[in-house]
């Protein structure tokens, strides 16, 4: 034994300590401070656009803006409109792309061969993801707006929103789905569980934080989107809360894009008081996100 | 290299038909090109504990998993040749799976309970199967947990997650999963190697208990548990049976050059 280890040691060359150690260490620290500095500049440019923000939009934030609708004088103008208009998209977009996301994903992930054409899905879904939400505003103008005709309503525009956060969804349930332990759903199948059975006792449970999490950050990502919205021709003057399915809406970024165009500078404060307002529900959704992801996180 | 069937008198042949749980018969099975099978032709008994040994990658796992088509679940399996269960093949295309795997219960190398209360794992079986009664499952945990020898330890903590048990009686709990859906057969797929020697101690005495009711196929990696615990063992090597016999034979006065070699610990 004691052989074998001198040997051992002697075949590796002695390393010059001093010189190498010095130089590995500046490098070291000169790779820290990059770092550190990118961090630091993404920081610093957020905290600059926030500093502007609240200086500029808490005098407009008070109780009436959150009850007035829009109006020509930027004192009295409110966002009550955008407000309830972007929960009526939601209240659509939700459970739409909800049910069609994550059946997609299990119809993927338990049901599908493997093969070449689930292979092409795949594929394509991870695609759709990146396609520019403008592109997605066109596919509702003419489907929803146009061929359905469904005109320019809360049901058209929630449900092209469905569609462009539809491929994030899938994919995060996807993953979700696939990190069930196999140890589980083969206990499942071996007491003679059909797949259903086993999907829906067994690998939804356990993969729901994780589907949630995906959902609720993907809506946070359609309560800011504006593009798609324009598009199909959402309106940017609402003085009216919508009635139903079919009614005309705005949502928050397009009044905010409305307000931010004005020329009155004072417009662009109450601009200013609207992003908060947004900030703070994507907040809300996010905490929520991390907050069922770190409650339900289990260990297998 | 199929060991032969003592001869047996007419009425005996007759007898020991109806207690044939398994019959395989030219059994071959490819991972895609590897054969990890090759023309197995095997009976396990009733109300016997039959042992499969032989050293890792010889196939003896996928013989279990074959037993109950779990190897269905790996999609570039092929499979060829006849596994009859009570007379019937379960390659069959109108075999159902499902019902299969309800009189043929399995447990895993490693403890799989689900992430659920100790009662959830213990009715999930019988959940599935339409039973709903709350009394009747009430009275399915208890006689499981028991049959588990698990009862005592956990009676009062029922509705805890699975998760808090300790390795060996998740593994028992694991067990009580399997007797709840009163299968006719178990399959072990080296249950005690993620275990200590207590633990692996009791799961040991359980099978042994356990074969009065049910017919059990036990997998392992380790001899003398094969030795303590089974009627019948079977030897594998590179896919194929070397010798099967009762345990204390082959035990005794193995056959084969290379059934003596791997009992008496030169390779494997």
């Amino acid at each position: 034994m004691k052989a074998i280890n001198d040997t051992t040691a002697q075949s590796y060359p002695k390393t010059q300590k001093r010189s190498s150690l010095s130089g590995r260490e500046i490098k070291n620290k000169l790779f820290k401070s990059l770092f550190i500095g990118a961090t630091a500049f993404s920081l610093l440019v957020l905290l600059v656009l926030l500093v502007q923000i609240f200086t500029q939009g808490i005098p407009y934030l008070n109780w009436n803006f959150f009850t007035s609708f829009p109006s020509r004088h930027a004192e009295e103008a409110g966002i009550l409109s955008a407000f309830v208009g972007t929960i009526w998209m939601m209240a659509v977009t939700a459970p739409v792309s909800f049910v069609l996301g994550v059946g997609t994903a299990i119809y993927l992930e338990e049901y599908a061969k493997k093969n070449r054409f689930t292979q092409l899905i795949q594929m394509n879904i991870s695609n759709l993801a990146g396609v520019p939400s403008i592109v997605f505003g066109l596919l509702g103008l003419t489907i929803f707006v146009r061929e359905l005709a469904l005109g320019r309503s809360v049901l058209a525009g929630g449900l092209t929103m469905s569609l462009l956060i539809l491929p994030i969804i899938v994919v995060a349930a996807q993953e979700a789905i696939r990190a069930v332990p196999g140890e589980l759903k083969e206990a499942s199948f071996a007491m003679g569980a059909t797949k259903w059975q086993t999907t829906y006792r067994i690998v939804l449970p356990a993969a729901l934080p994780g589907i949630l999490t995906g959902n609720i950050l993907a809506l946070s990502r359609a309560i800011g989107e504006t593009a798609p919205l324009i598009m199909i021709g959402a309106l940017t003057y609402v003085a009216f809360l919508p009635e139903g399915l079919l009614s005309q809406f705005t949502v928050m970024p397009i009044q905010i894009y409305n307000w931010t165009g004005r020329p009155q500078e004072e417009f662009h404060f109450v601009a200013a008081a609207g992003i908060m307002v947004l900030l703070v529900m994507l907040l809300l959704m996010n905490s929520v996100a991390v907050w069922i992801r770190n409650k339900f996180q289990k260990r297998f | 290299m199929i060991a032969e069937k003592a001869p047996k008198q007419m009425q005996e042949e007759v007898k020991a038909e109806e207690k044939i749980v398994y019959r395989a018969e030219q059994l071959n099975l490819w991972y895609g090109e590897d054969q990890a099978l090759k023309n197995i032709d095997m009976d396990i008994q009733e109300n016997e504990v039959t042992a499969i040994i032989g050293p890792s990658g010889c196939g003896k796992s996928t013989y279990i998993k074959t037993l109950n088509r779990m190897t269905e679940m790996i999609p570039i399996v092929r499979t060829s040749g006849r596994v009859y269960y009570r007379n019937e093949n379960i390659f069959d295309k109108k075999y159902k799976v499902e019902e299969l795997r309800t009189k043929v219960g399995m447990v895993f190398q490693k403890p799989n309970p689900f992430p659920k209360s100790i009662y959830e794992n213990v009715v999930y079986g019988p959940k599935i199967h339409g039973i709903k009664d709350k009394k009747l499952l009430d009275e399915i945990v208890e006689r499981s947990l028991k049959g588990a020898a698990l009862w005592d330890e956990v009676k009062d903590r029922l509705k805890e997650n699975a998760f808090g048990l300790s390795g060996g009686q998740q593994q028992r709990l694991c067990i009580a999963r399997c007797l709840a859906v009163e299968p006719d057969v178990i399959l072990m797929d080296e249950p005690t190697s993620a275990l200590d020697p207590i633990s692996t101690l009791k799961i040991e005495e359980l099978v042994q208990e356990l074969k009065e009711n049910y017919s059990i196929v036990i997998v392992t990696h380790n001899m003398q548990q094969a030795g303590r615990i089974s009627d019948k063992t079977a030897f594998f090597l590179n896919g194929e049976v070397v010798e099967y016999d009762n345990t204390d034979t082959m035990f005794s006065s193995p056959q084969d050059k290379r059934t003596e070699d791997y009992i008496s610990g030169r390779f494997g």
